[in-house]
This record gives structure tokens, sequence and C-alpha cells, in this order.
């Protein structure tokens, strides 16, 4: 008495395996559509951007004659502002993570915050604009400064580092956390010793992902009032200043075909940025990962 | 004292195990303890006095509590927020609930192997410091020599010596267990709670850490859980057995295998449940 019929059974197996080979199909040609328009961009990009890609082009600032036009400014703009950004975001973001995951009182207040920032995370980016133009431009009295643009640009991405941060802690295993605390270790020990170690891998996935979004943003500098033409660096945190995308982004929106071409050759240096920050994450992922 | 629940008089003194009666210290004295899990009562009117410098078995089926009472000597089952626990436990005469007992103070004094061996992803050599560490000891040579003499105490020096910069995750499951035990010994407690350290391994892993209890008892008070009832018999003095939360019996392991005065326990020791 058998009550699997292995006749149908047999029947059912070639059209179980077509449905799939259909599907593996249709998924390896979903992944190709994103990689070919990828591929078409930077192909586009590359052929009209690569004739400006002169040392000039890094030395000098922006300019009326296109031959004359460089990306200084927005360079280094944009590394001023990552390095406003990126210590603030972190500290603060890591900061907020560890007193949500490990410390924060289990109870309604604690998630009410939590599922605040998980809101906040979807906020539109000129919403942040708006709200770096009110208090730190105006209120701070900071002015259009780096400074002011680094703050705004790091309360931008500082609910994604908070919620990616909660993710990597909270993968920490309790055995591992049980295991300390029952040597006699303290909460902070435990964190510092077991918790962080293991979790500073995923945090920085996450945050170097919140880094690259924090470098391409156009919307909130231009709300907090960063300039589109300079001639002049940063001096210090409280200059004026443009970034990449700004400079790119004015560019663009001009007619001349020279123009561009100019925009086409910062959205390569603005790729290149991206690729070292990305490698550089990876490095350090490594390096920690191999500690193990 | 009136804590053991069932103090039978003493019949038969012939056995091989005896433990010598006179002057006993007790490191822990529970004392009607009591502890809930939000609405669930997992232990009622716990009394018992462990003793100083021998092995303590509780035994009993799953869920009746085994594991919830040596985390609550150390106070570790406080990381489950829902606990509750009334009642008194004394450690070396001091009431370790008390509000200015310091969590910290006891468990560098009581030291835990968990079920499931829990080395740090780091080198055998972090893991062993690790509780020197955290307590201040900075000293190189102190650190070397607290290595290798936790790590000799714990049977598996001569395993790992030449390894010590290798990630623990490297070894086997029991070799693993016993660099917890070794990262435990490294503190230098006084008590070593075991939360069925033996149930992840392979016999002969379990062999040698049985072997290794026998010989830590010499310089510790070891309380271990186990549901292996042969492994209670071979290597305690002293047997608790639990039921429902409850200690049905608490004797000399010897007695208690082989003149259970409960029907319970010797329903439970004869196999028939459990
Ligand atoms: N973290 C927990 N939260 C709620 N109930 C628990 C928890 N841990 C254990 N319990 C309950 O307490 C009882 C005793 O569990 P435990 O001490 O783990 O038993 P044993 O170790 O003897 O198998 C069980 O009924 C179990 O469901
Ligand atoms: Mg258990």
């Amino acid at each position: 008495m058998n009550l699997v019929n292995k006749e149908q059974v047999k029947k059912k197996m070639a059209s179980r395996l077509f449905t799939n080979r259909i599907l593996q199909g249709l998924l390896l040609l979903a992944t190709l559509f994103g990689l070919i328009v990828l591929g078409v961009l930077i192909y586009r990009m590359t052929t009209q951007g690569i004739g400006y890609l002169s040392l000039d082009f890094f030395t000098n600032f922006a300019s009326r004659f296109p031959e004359q036009a460089g990306i200084k400014a927005a360079i280094v703009g944009t590394l001023w502002l990552m390095a406003v950004t990126i210590p603030v975001s972190l500290i603060l973001g890591v900061g907020t993570a560890l007193y949500l995951e490990e410390y924060a009182p289990k109870n309604r207040f604690t998630r009410i915050i939590q599922v605040n920032i998980a809101n906040l995370a979807g906020v539109p980016s000129i919403v942040f604009g708006l709200l770096g133009l009110t208090i730190f431009v105006r209120l701070a009295e900071m002015g259009q400064s780096v400074l002011a643009g680094g703050y705004t640009l790091s309360l931008l991405i500082l609910p994604v580092i908070v919620v990616a941060s909660q993710e990597a802690l909270r993968s920490v295993p309790k055995e591992m956390r049980d295991a300390s605390y029952a040597m006699g270790a303290t909460k902070w020990q435990t964190i510092q010793r077991v918790v962080l170690p293991a979790s500073i891998p995923g945090i920085l996935t996450g945050s170097i992902l919140a880094f690259s979004r924090a470098i391409g943003e156009t919307a909130p500098l231009i709300v907090i009032g960063a300039l589109t033409y300079v001639a002049f660096l940063p001096e210090n945190l409280y200059s004026g200043f443009t970034a990449m995308p700004i400079q790119i982004y004015n560019w663009a929106t001009r007619p001349q075909i020279e123009f561009q071409e100019l925009a086409a050759a910062g959205i390569i240096i603005l790729l290149l940025m991206l690729i070292i920050l990305n490698s550089i994450a990876v490095l350090i992922r490594n390096k920690f990962q191999k500690r193990y | 004292m009136n804590m053991t629940v069932k103090d039978r008089p003493k019949k038969k003194q012939t056995e091989t195990k005896k433990t010598p009666i006179v002057n006993v210290e007790n490191v822990y004295k529970v004392n009607q303890l009591n502890l809930w899990y939000g609405e669930d009562h997992a232990l009622k009117d716990i009394n018992l006095d462990i003793p100083e410098k021998q092995v303590t078995a509780i035994i009993g089926p799953s869920g009746c509590g085994k594991s919830t009472f040596i985390k609550t000597l150390n106070r570790m089952v406080e990381t489950v927020p829902s606990v509750k626990v009334s009642g008194g436990i004394q450690y070396r005469n001091q009431n370790i609930f008390q509000p200015s007992y310091k969590v910290e103070e006891l468990r560098t004094q009581v030291g835990m192997v968990f079920q499931k061996p829990n080395p740090f992803p780091k080198s055998i050599y972090e893991n062993v410091v690790y509780g020197p560490k955290i307590h201040g000891i900075r000293d190189k040579k102190t650190l070397d020599k607290i290595v290798e003499k936790s790590l000799r105490g714990a049977a598996i020096w001569e395993e790992v010596k030449d390894r010590l910069n290798e990630n623990a995750y490297g070894l086997s499951g029991g070799q693993q267990q016993r660099l917890c035990i070794a990262r435990c010994l490294a503190i230098e407690p006084d008590v070593i709670l075991m939360d069925e350290p033996t149930s992840a391994l392979d016999p002969i892993s379990t062999l040698k850490v049985e072997e290794l209890v026998q010989e830590l008892k010499k310089d510790y008070s070891i309380i271990i859980v186990t549901h292996n009832m042969q492994q209670a018999a071979r290597i305690s003095d002293k047997t608790a057995f639990f039921l429902t939360g409850e200690v049905v019996e608490f004797s000399n392991t010897n007695e208690l295998f082989s003149n259970p005065a409960d029907k319970r326990t010797e329903d439970y020791i004869t196999g028939r449940f459990g």
C-alpha cells in the first residue's frame, strides 16, 4: 500500500525541473538588467568625460570657460564635508545604537524612539536640508559653512547608521555576552571587548554605505546654501564651500555641450571617490575579521 | 541547619565514596528560594546547602529548573528581564541579593562553564586572559603564568601550548569546552558552576571533562548540572534531584542512588520517567 504514487511523481518531475530552469533564467535577466544599465552609464560617462580628465581639471577652480574649468574646489569641499560628517555621524550613530541596544530599558519610551529612528531613515533629504538651515545655519549661527553642511549630512545619515549598527550589535550571540558577564565583566567591558569587536564589520558596512550616500547628496546642501561658483578653498570649518554633486549639477544644467562633458568628468571622479571609500571599508572589514 | 530537604538517618556508610561529615564548610546556603519567569513559577521553595570543595550534582528531567537554579547562584539568571526572585542565597555568609552586593564581585568568585562551549572568537591566549584582564591585570609575565597554569589546570596545556595565538574556533568541541574551563580557572574562582558541560561533547571528551572535575574538586567547589544520571553517580559527592522546580531529594550521591528516600527519585533513577 503506497500512498505516494510513483508514476505521478515521475510525470511531475520534468515540469518541476523545467520551472526551475525558467526561473533561474529570469532571475539572471533581472540581475543583468541592473548591470547592463550601469555598464552603459559608465561607458557614456567615460567617453564623454575622459577628454577633460587632465591635471588641470584637478588643479583649476570653476570657470566660465569650459576648457579652463576644474573641480578643485568641489573635491576639497567634499573632503572637508566628509571630515566633519564621518566622525560626527559615526560617534553619534554608534553611540545611539549602543545605548538603545545595550543600556536602554526595554520600555515604551525606548520603543517610540526606535520607531522614530526607523522612520527618519525614510525622510526625504531635502527635509534634512531645511532642518540644517533652521538649526545650524540660522539658530546656531554657523552660516553657510562647511560645519553646517557637515552637520546636516550627519543628521541625514544618522538614522541609517543607527539602524545598521543596532542590527550588527543584535547579531552578536548571547553566549558571547554571557561568557563575558559570567566572568565578572561590567556592561561596558563586555561592550568594549566582546560586542564591539564582533559587530564592527557590520557597523562599518552599514556606515560606509551611508557615507556614500552623503557624498552624493545635493539637495540638502543647496538648501543650506552651498556655493555653486567657488574660486577659493575652505580655510576652516566656517568657510563657505561647494561639493562634488553641486558642481556636477551646476555643469549639467548648462546648455553648452562642453559643460555636459565636464559634468561627465566630474561624475567619473565622484564614482572613483566612492570606489575608494568602499575599498577602505572592505579593507577595514577584512582586517577585523582576520583578528578572530 | 534545616536546609536539606530530606535529611534521612545515615544507613550504610560502607560505600567507597563517602563524604566526611566532619566540619564541612558550606559555600552556599540557599534558603526558601523562589523564582518566577513572569508568571511562570520556575523554582519553588528551594533549600540547599552546598558544601565546599566537593562536587554537587543537580539532576532531573528537562525543564525542571536545573539551569535556572545554577544561573541564580551567580545571578546570571537576571539577564532575563522578566525574572523575579524571593528568598535568600547566602554565598560565604553574604546575601547575594542584598542591594549593596556587587554582582561583578560575585562572578569573580563564582565561575561558570556553559552547556555549549562558548569561547570568544579570539586567540586561545586571549580567551584565557580575558578574565584577568578585565580585573585589571596587565603585567605580561603574570598573564603568561596565568595562561599556563589555567590551561594545565584544565588539562589542555599539552594540546595547545604551541598554538596559543591561534583562534580558539580552530579547536575541537571538547577542547573548546576545556578552554572555557581554563578561562574560568584564570580568575581563580572559589566555586565553579557547570551547566551540562558535556552534553555537547563526544564520549571521549566527556570522559576527559569528568576526570578533570575530579581533579578540580581538590581546589574548587563544583556544582554541576547533568541530566546524565550515570555521570552524576560517577563524579559527584552530593546530588540534588529536581522535579518541576522543587528539590525532591538532596543527599550524598551514593545514598541517593542506592537507597532513594522518595518514590519519585526512585522512579527517576530507575528510568521510569524523565
Ligand atoms: N528565559 C526564560 N524565559 C522564560 N521561561 C524560562 C526561561 N528559561 C527557562 N524557562 C522556564 O523555566 C523552566 C525551567 O527551565 P530550565 O531551568 O532551563 O530547565 P532545565 O535546565 O532543568 O532543563 C522551564 O519551564 C522553562 O520553560
Ligand atoms: Mg538546562
